[in-house]
Formats: C-alpha cells, sequence, structure tokens
C-alpha cells in the first residue's frame, strides 16, 4: 500500500463535492464507489458495530487488491482474504476473541504470504487515524519505543527538539474509502453514534470517501435537536445507506446483541474445514442472498428481535 | 479445596490490586481479577477496559468476550474512544496493567506477533493489540500466563511489547521513561525482578509446587530466594466469588 501524503490527501478532500445534499444511495451503488486496489478502513471495532452491509455488499461486487485497516480486525478479513480481495491488512489484532484461539485463516494467509500483515499497536493504529483526520502527516507517542512494532508499523523514532528525549513517530493512515455503521444520520449524512465511539469519527475524518450506513434515517430535525451527539459532520460523507440490523451478526450497542451462536458456528467450521468452509460461508451468505434484507431473512426475524431484546436489556 | 489454573491465577493477580487505584484489565482472568479484587479488598478500584470503558460494573454472568461489546461496558462511569482511553493511559492515569503473552523471556519482554522471523513466519499470532500501549504506558504491569517452558524463553522471535527490554537500563535508553513489568504471576509461581539486573527471578511458589518444577517449566535460567516463600492458596470465598462471577465457566476452565 502506498498510502498518499497529507498534500494528496488534503488535495482529493479539496477537489470533492462537499455541499449539503441528499447522499441517500443504495448499498448496491455505495460499495461501487471503492475501486480495486483502495485502502479501506473500516469502523467499529472486532464484533461491535462492524459495517457488515457495505462490506458485503464490497465482497458481491468482486473487488480486489484492497488493503483493510481495523483497530481490531473479526472474520471479516476472513472473509476478505479467503474471496482473494484484500492483498494486506494493517491492525493491531486479528481473530474473534479468546474462546475461538488463533486465526486459521490468518495463519495460512499470512505464513503462506499472500496477504501482508503491517501490524500496529491499538493506540497507534487509532493514532494513525487521528494523524489523517487532524491533516498531519504523523503524531508523536511514547508506545512502540524498544519494541520490533516501530518496524512493522512503519514508524520512526526522533529526539524530541523540545525536551531532547526520544519520541516515535507514527505515520498518518489516509484511507482512500473509510466505512462507517452508526445508529441515526440524516440524509446529509450527519452521523450520531451511542454507546462505544471506537474510532469512527476520526476514520471518516481521515478517508477520502465515506460510506455510512446507519439503522435508521432521520430528519435532520431529530439531528438539530441533540448536535451534541452528532460525532460526523456531513461534510466528512459521501453516502448515506439505510441498513437496519446493518452490522448483524455483530452487534450494534443498545440495538442487537452479537449472535454468538452464528459465531460460534462459522468458526468452528473455519477450524475443521479451513479456507474451504469460509468458501462455503460466502456462499450461503454473501453471493445467495441477493439483498441485505434477503441476507437478513436467513437468521429470521425471531432471532433478529430476541438480539434486540438482550441490547435493550443489557443497555437499560 | 480444588481449583483450576485459571482459578488459582485470577486469586493471585487479584491480591497484587490495592484498593483506591485504577486497573487497566484485558477480559479473561484480568478482568476476573480486578473484580474479584472489588468484591474483596478493594472496593473503590477502578476498572477501565480498553475498548473504550472506564469504570464498569462487571455483573455475575455477563462476563464480556471481547473489551469492546457492551457486556464490556454495563454501568459505566464513561465511554471514550479507544485512542482517547489509551492516551489517558499514555498521560499516566492508570496504575495498573495486565498483559499475557505466547513467549516471555527474562526480562519480562513479551512476544504475541510472530513464532519465527516476522516476514517469513512459523506461525502467526494475533498481535499487539492494546499490549504494547498497556506495557509502555501504565504505570505497573503484571504478567499473568500458565507456566510452560515454551512460553518462558530466553530469547524471543519478535519483541511486541517492551519489558526491561536488555536489562538494567533497558527502558530508559529506548525512551520509555515510565512503568515497569514488576510481577509474573503464573500457576506455578510469581516471580519478580531483580532490582538491578532487572532479569526474572523467583518470589514464591503457588501451593503444593516445588523450585525444581519451576525450572523444568522454564527456558531460562533464574534466581531462587534463600527461604523458601508460598504464596497462599485461594480461599473458599475468594472461589466462591470467582465462581459467581462466572458460572458458566466461560474463562475459569
Amino acid at each position: 500500500m502506498s498510502e498518499p501524503t497529507f498534500v494528496d490527501a488534503r488535495r482529493r478532500l479539496e477537489a470533492k463535492d462537499r455541499s449539503l445534499r441528499d447522499k441517500r444511495l443504495s448499498v448496491e451503488a455505495a460499495a461501487a464507489l471503492v475501486r480495486d486496489g483502495d485502502h479501506v478502513a473500516i469502523g467499529g471495532c472486532l464484533y461491535s458495530r462492524t459495517p457488515m452491509a457495505t462490506l458485503r455488499e464490497i465482497l458481491r461486487q468482486r473487488r480486489g487488491g484492497l488493503t483493510l485497516s481495523r483497530n481490531l480486525m473479526c472474520y471479516e478479513g476472513e472473509l476478505f482474504m479467503v474471496a482473494g480481495a484484500a492483498t494486506a491488512l494493517v491492525t493491531s489484532w486479528m481473530g474473534i476473541g479468546l474462546p475461538w484461539g488463533l486465526s486459521r485463516i490468518l495463519r495460512e494467509f499470512v505464513e503462506g504470504q499472500r496477504v501482508r500483515f503491517e501490524e500496529c499497536s491499538h493506540l497507534t493504529i487509532g493514532l494513525r487515524y487521528r494523524a489523517g483526520a487532524m491533516g498531519v502527516p504523523f503524531l508523536p507517542t511514547f508506545s512502540l519505543l524498544g519494541s520490533d512494532l516501530l518496524m512493522t508499523a512503519g514508524a520512526r523514532t526522533i529526539t524530541c527538539p523540545f525536551t531532547g528525549e526520544l519520541v516515535c513517530l507514527v505515520p498518518a493512515l489516509f484511507p482512500d474509502v473509510g466505512l462507517v455503521h452508526v445508529h441515526r444520520a440524516d440524509r446529509f449524512g450527519n452521523a450520531q453514534i451511542d454507546g462505544y465511539p471506537h474510532m469512527d469519527a476520526d476514520i471518516a475524518a481521515a478517508a477520502s470517501t465515506v460510506i455510512l450506513s446507519a439503522e435508521e434515517i432521520v430528519d435532520t430535525e431529530v439531528i438539530r435537536r441533540a448536535a451534541d451527539r452528532t460525532v460526523i459532520p456531513f461534510f466528512a460523507v459521501d453516502a448515506v445507506v439505510e441498513a437496519p440490523y446493518g452490522a448483524y451478526p455483530h452487534e450494534c450497542y443498545g440495538r442487537y446483541d452479537a449472535d454468538f451462536a452464528h459465531i460460534d458456528a462459522y468458526a468452528r467450521g473455519v477450524a475443521a474445514g479451513g479456507a474451504a468452509a469460509v468458501q462455503e460461508y460466502l456462499r450461503e451468505y454473501v453471493d445467495g442472498p441477493q439483498t441485505f434484507e434477503a441476507y437478513l431473512e436467513r437468521f429470521g426475524r425471531a432471532r433478529l428481535l430476541e438480539q434486540s431484546r438482550i441490547a435493550r436489556e443489557l443497555t437499560s | 479445596m480444588e481449583y483450576t489454573a485459571p482459578e488459582l491465577l485470577a486469586v493471585a493477580a487479584s491480591r497484587l490490586l490495592a484498593d483506591n487505584k485504577i486497573v487497566f484489565a484485558g477480559v479473561g482472568t484480568p478482568l476476573l481479577a480486578s473484580a474479584l479484587a472489588r468484591t474483596t479488598h478493594a472496593p473503590h478500584l477502578t476498572i477501565v477496559v480498553e475498548g473504550g470503558v472506564i469504570g464498569p460494573e462487571i455483573q455475575p454472568g455477563r462476563l464480556p468476550i471481547s473489551t469492546n461489546e457492551m457486556r464490556a461496558g454495563l454501568r459505566a462511569m464513561a465511554l471514550p474512544s479507544i485512542t482517547q482511553v489509551f492516551l489517558y493511559a499514555q498521560r499516566g492515569f492508570f496504575d495498573y496493567g495486565f498483559l499475557g503473552g505466547a513467549q516471555i523471556d527474562p526480562f519480562g519482554n513479551i512476544n504475541t506477533s510472530v513464532i519465527g522471523p516476522i516476514d517469513r513466519p512459523r506461525v502467526r499470532l494475533p498481535g499487539s493489540g492494546g499490549a504494547n500501549d498497556i506495557i509502555s504506558h501504565c504505570r505497573e504491569i503484571f504478567i499473568v500466563t500458565t507456566h510452560e517452558r515454551r512460553r518462558f524463553v530466553e530469547r524471543l522471535d519478535f519483541v511486541t511489547s517492551p519489558g526491561y527490554l536488555g536489562g538494567a537500563d533497558g527502558r530508559r535508553r529506548a525512551g520509555l521513561l515510565f512503568g515497569k513489568v514488576t510481577r509474573v504471576v503464573t500457576d506455578l509461581a510469581l516471580m519478580d525482578f531483580d532490582p538491578e539486573t532487572k532479569r526474572m527471578r523467583l518470589a514464591g511458589l503457588q501451593p503444593g509446587v516445588a523450585v525444581e518444577q519451576v525450572r523444568e517449566h522454564t527456558g531460562f535460567d533464574f534466581a531462587v530466594p534463600a527461604h523458601d516463600v508460598r504464596v497462599p492458596p485461594p480461599t473458599p470465598e475468594e472461589l466462591r466469588i470467582l465462581r459467581t462471577l462466572d458460572p458458566d465457566r466461560a474463562f475459569l476452565g
């Protein structure tokens, strides 16, 4: 991946239409904004608020050569590797969670040198998005010092010109596309998130193109009444996709719990069958259902409502 | 009383946490240890979780599997962004951090990235996550892990998280001005570090364990105290609380 410089990133931003306009698109039209070879930054974290509806459509459209970046990468990374869509991962950690152990797919693709793994720490990937969001080429930190992650994160050390102490500089990430799933947005792209903010606001400001999906599209009046809740302003957003249950089977804070039975079945399948099991999953959940609604029907209405009930109980 | 290795680890780790402090805890044993400490001797201990949670109240039967899911933030006092949580760590707000690792060397350096060379790994591990940040920024670090020879190695394949690096002034020379690894809690022993050389040494034995056993399961030499030091076994009350917290034994083994 050759990341654009802060100058390139600024020029790209200046050149695009940042007007207050209706940006509602179908998920198909929004996903078509992603080009082969793009760096795609994924919002949420692990199995929380993953922009699944958009990711699924990018896979369906057979994009290739993508670099995926995410703070903690869940099995969406496996889907992209096995589908042949991703050639590099920028992340601090990849897996599903402690109970499921090492990712067999990650091992196969990275050990086989089919996919590059550019490892950062959790803070430094956050600072790399933050630097992008600030429009600066790097940010200083005391993470990574003395470790081998300095190399894998593309970081440098310098002597601080003020104090004479060593400081680590991490390079900005300017993703071509940022994918963010939120609780509510208006048609212009003003977006509000409940619960964990993760790194989404920084990703949205750092990326050249932002595809926003939302549990619900609300009137701008609703946004104005709680403007302090708006974490992504419209001018950072290029497409607004209405996608209820748009992170499913991952969780959306207060809206629905992660479908652990589904995730567990997937993980068991992959542990037993490897990449072939992922291919099977892609056929059944990505290529099979023609629309996201059809995809959700595979889980069934009752299951979705039950996951919503659990989420309300957990956050009430 | 019978107990599992995870129960022993959680109990031994919880006793390292003093009241009125702030602990950066990952899911699994660290969170159980912190929740246990809050129930026993440290009711004013504040838990901070990597996914962006300050001051959650961990609830029995609702243990989170990841640090950024709803169960990690129950009744929290604040839900900042992940970057912000780590920046609070860098600023110096957090007293304790817990870490594990696939490989740990005598100076408390940790590898959770790769076995074998980085450009051609034999085993690609999940990666740092927040480990590098926690060990770089929290004031005091506890390593908590099962004691295995393949884990405690003389040399790491990759330094994901810096302990004392090359020893004595290793951290200082790398620019790490704050924080230190002070204890290694295992199912066989409690280890600490020589104040001069910063090399790991035996500080105490878990109940029923002999020094020879620790040697057998450690891939490097370590100093042994002149007198036999024993870690007190888990009390029935500590075990009862742990088992209430994790009734399905998702993390207790």
